[in-house]
């Protein structure tokens, strides 16, 4: 499992009702079902990934979420997880109204690309910059939203939503240094989140 | 002449179970009636039904397959020639996706059908003649009461799956909810939970053709010696016409003509579409029995799975039984809105549930066609479920 994929199990609670939106493979779903007690579905566009989700025996609906998620009612779950998934989406901010329509708690992880070593490699090399945990050249990577920190964390509150856990990751996947923690949005590789609404339901 | 459906799709991989029987027996005696939910009775109820592979020694290996409007108990293997397999032949065999190698197969023709078990054709022990309209109306609980029946007698306890299609998936799918500890499994395909309007319309029209032929007699037919195949080939040919897609049709016939180029302007037939409509309705008349026509449309029009939700409600709160529901972008009978309805009461009553349409020109009868995403998908979701133990303890939610 990806490293990034422990910090983010941990993040939800044991026993919940969980919906992974571009749960790929299925192994987040796979540690919190077998490990941790939960209740897993998963949407997920790729074929492939469908494929290996129903083959691992987790429910997984094939559907694009930047469509919304109609197959899903207000409330059905506990918690969504976006992991490493709203930057490769074409509405982010639809796809976090629809998380947080379906379940209170949502858990959001994405890679930083407000970090300094991103930034200098932009700046020297004049180039589109990669990293351990977004590899792909621009012309590949599904990160169409790349965005920081700082951008995740405006949006999040334009949208009124607040956070009660924020996870800075380092460039492994693992926990952040002490540099890191205290400056996320120049030296975290990556960040994860547990957000809810800042005040009870959202109007639909 | 035109190809039938199971015919057409003879590219699949996978061997056939080979020569089979279908098998009949006796269910409900006279002492110990089949009670429907209309509250009327009926005895003795026959079944006719076939079986593929072996069952294992715990009896857990069992898969049970719904079929559809029109379909039998033959739904693989051979009777005589071994080029007129059973309608649901590729999907169903070793190294299938319902691999016969692994999985205990049983296919019955449902209750009220016309194909070896009890329906209005049958002979009304009471009167001695055929039941004709006379016999009670049911409904798709009745027919899974009859599947169950089966099922015990079979001696097994719970099955590995049940599959079906269409009017097939409305039986799983009331199977499920209402017996959730009999299915380890369940597989939907071109499913929907309640027929919409328009679907009610084509079956209206479809038993308005029948009822309206001369040779109908009130659904006496039999007992006259006439036959309302008039009626009959009309509303196979409408129904047919609904399985298929604009763009299915258009690959298919376009504006062809049947004989030559050019057109003949009169009234016979003369266009491509016509002719198969035509061969559909007259192929359909050797097989079919108009009453079970009306019975088994009327089923279909009345059921709705959620409709109640006070009593759907808490049984769907218990149902912890894995779905599978498959739905084709071309299909317009059962389109892909009446699967994803399922999925989302599903869902919102925390049954685990995986969901895809599959793209494919076809129709409605894609479920009946080889198409590798499709077939792939039940395959591995069968696999899975087998890996799954048969008796899943309830704390497991």
């Amino acid at each position: 499992m990806r490293l990034d994929l422990g910090i983010i199990a941990d993040m939800v609670p044991h026993g919940s009702r969980v919906l992974d939106l571009g749960c790929g493979d299925g192994a987040l779903l796979d540690e919190l079902m077998r490990r941790r007690g939960c209740q897993g579905q998963g949407v997920e566009v790729s074929s492939e990934a469908f494929h290996a989700c129903v083959a691992k025996g987790i429910p997984v609906v094939a559907a694009d979420i930047d469509e919304g998620l109609p197959d899903f009612t207000d409330g059905s779950f506990d918690v969504v997880v976006l992991s490493q998934t709203l930057q490769a989406t074409r509405r982010p901010a639809l796809v976090l109204r629809e998380m947080m329509r379906v379940a209170d708690t949502g858990v959001v992880s994405f890679v930083n690309y407000g970090h300094v070593g991103l930034r200098l490699r932009l700046l020297f090399r004049g180039r589109v910059p990669v990293s351990r945990l977004a590899p792909e050249r621009w012309f590949e990577t599904p990160n169409i939203h790349p965005c920081s920190i700082l951008d995740f964390e405006s949006l999040a509150r334009a949208e009124g939503l607040v956070a009660s856990e924020r996870v800075v990751l380092g460039a492994d996947g693992g926990p952040a240094g002490r540099l890191a923690i205290r400056s996320p949005n120049a030296f975290a590789a990556a960040a994860a989140y547990v957000v809810h609404r800042a005040s009870g339901r959202m109007p639909n | 002449m035109w190809a039938t459906v199971s015919s057409l799709s003879h590219t699949d991989p996978g061997g056939s179970v080979g020569p089979v029987a279908t098998q009949r027996v006796e269910l409900f005696a006279r002492d110990s009636p089949l009670v429907l939910e209309s509250g009327a009775t009926l005895a003795p109820v026959e079944v006719a039904y076939e079986t593929y592979g072996h069952l294992n020694g715990d009896r857990s290996n069992a898969v049970f397959i719904c079929h559809a409007l029109t379909g039998d108990a033959h739904a693989a293997g051979y009777h005589d020639d071994p080029e007129r397999p059973g309608w649901w032949d590729n999907i169903i065999g070793p190294g299938k996706p319902v691999d016969t190698d692994r999985l205990f197969v049983i296919c019955a023709n449902v209750l009220g059908g016309c194909m070896g078990t009890t329906g209005p054709s049958s002979v009304d022990p009471a009167t001695g003649e055929p039941y004709g309209l006379r016999f009670p109306l049911f409904t798709i609980r009745d027919m899974v009461a009859v599947h169950r029946a089966l099922v015990r007698h079979l001696g097994i306890a719970r099955l590995r799956a049940a599959i079906g299609g269409s009017l097939g998936g409305m039986q799983v799918m009331h199977w499920a909810m209402d017996f959730p500890d009999d299915l380890a499994a369940a597989v939907l395909v071109c499913a929907t939970s309640r027929l919409s309007a328009q679907n009610i319309a084509f079956s209206a029209v479809a038993r308005e053709a029948i009822m309206r032929d001369p040779n109908f007699h009130g659904g006496d037919y039999q007992r006259i010696g006439a036959r309302p195949d008039a009626g009959l080939a009309v509303a196979r040919m409408m129904a047919h016409i609904t399985y298929l897609s604009e763009e299915g049709m258009r690959n298919k016939f376009g504006r062809r003509f049947q004989n030559g180029t050019t057109p003949r302007f009169g009234f016979d037939v003369d266009f491509q579409v016509e002719s198969y409509l035509h061969h559909q309705g007259e192929a359909f008349l050797r097989r079919f029995d108009a009453n079970s026509y009306l019975y088994l449309t009327r089923v279909m029009d009345y059921f709705d799975a959620f409709g109640d939700m006070s009593q759907a409600g808490p049984k769907l709160e218990r149902l912890t039984t894995p779905f599978l529901v498959v739905s084709f972008d071309s299909d317009w009978r059962f389109d892909t809105s009446h699967s994803r309805e399922i999925v989302q009461v599903l869902s919102a009553h925390r049954v685990p549930v995986s969901f895809r349409e599959i793209s494919s020109p076809h129709g409605h009868d894609s479920f009946l066609l080889v198409i590798p995403e499709y077939h792939r998908t039940v395959a591995s979701f069968l696999r899975r479920a087998e890996a799954r133990p048969a008796a899943m303890p309830a704390e497991v939610r």
